[in-house]
């Protein structure tokens, strides 16, 4: 009996835990990958952390691929990811946890000199 | 394709550019596209320069602070506009793409902006850059 009320009472109070269902995140694309996404500046894909939603991503439109990941698998070195306001280089990169509502943001890196 | 400065942005574009010294300077241009679906090709307008902090804080490098893109993109979208070129400073040599700016072009529709600080007064040009090739565009700068 006790031990069927702790039972619930620890299912009422237990921690929220997210149970990894997969959550829809915007996807904010740069003008020069808009032409391997049909032409789209925001889409709306489904992923746990940055990685899935770039698996969706390419899944979705394959021409992205090559301008999203590197040869090592990784991120492509030309590529900025940000979700919200945080560049995922500095939380868990491609491991970056997602929660629905976020938006998740691809920037070229833009770069050059005088050499 | 021409582009077109107001003379308040081309004093902003060769302001930022002299602040920047002895560093190399850089900023974004953002303005209207046409073919946005596809794309999109700048129009020649420019909406706004928006100085960028050189994230290189080098005097031959520039990198535009991620950050920095960031809300760039954010305001041209609000703006219903959209990043079209960017402008950095040759700080001992001529307003040419180097072989850097060259092999790191990211956008092939963009307007590359170099403002060489060489000589005595500051030198603007702008190019297209697309797969390697160099092509200038002639600048108007537009009394406001």
């Amino acid at each position: 009996m006790l031990t069927d009320l702790v039972g619930v009472i620890g299912c009422v109070f237990a921690p929220a835990v997210k149970r990894g269902n997969p959550v829809a995140v915007d996807v904010k694309i740069p003008t020069v990958l808009r032409a391997q996404a049909d032409g789209q500046a925001s889409v709306s894909v489904d992923g746990e952390t940055v990685g899935q939603v770039f698996d969706s991503l390419i899944a979705k439109f394959p021409g992205i691929k090559p301008n999203l990941i590197g040869d090592d698998g990784g991120m492509h070195k030309f590529v900025n990811v940000y979700v919200n306001d945080d560049d995922i280089r500095y939380l868990e990169k491609l491991e970056t946890k997602l929660e629905a509502g976020d938006t998740v943001t691809i920037l070229p890196a833009v770069a050059g000199g005088a050499i | 394709m021409e582009l077109r400065l107001t003379d308040t942005q081309y004093a902003t574009i060769i302001g930022n550019c002299y602040d920047g010294l002895p560093n190399e300077a850089c900023g974004l241009l953002l303005g209207p596209m046409t073919g946005r679906m596809s794309g999109g090709v700048p129009t020649g307008v420019v909406s706004e320069a928006r100085p960028c902090v050189n994230a290189d804080a080098s005097a031959r490098t520039y990198t535009v602070a991620p950050k920095n893109m960031l809300q760039a993109m954010r305001a041209a979208e609000a703006a219903g506009t959209e990043i079209v070129g960017v402008w950095h400073s040759h700080t001992h040599t001529d307003p040419f793409p180097s072989p850097t700016d060259v092999r790191t072009a990211v956008d092939p529709s963009w307007m590359y902006v170099i403002v060489s600080l060489k000589h005595g007064a500051p030198q603007l040009r702008a190019y297209t850059i697309a797969n390697e090739i160099i092509t200038e565009i002639p600048v108007a700068i537009l009394a406001r």
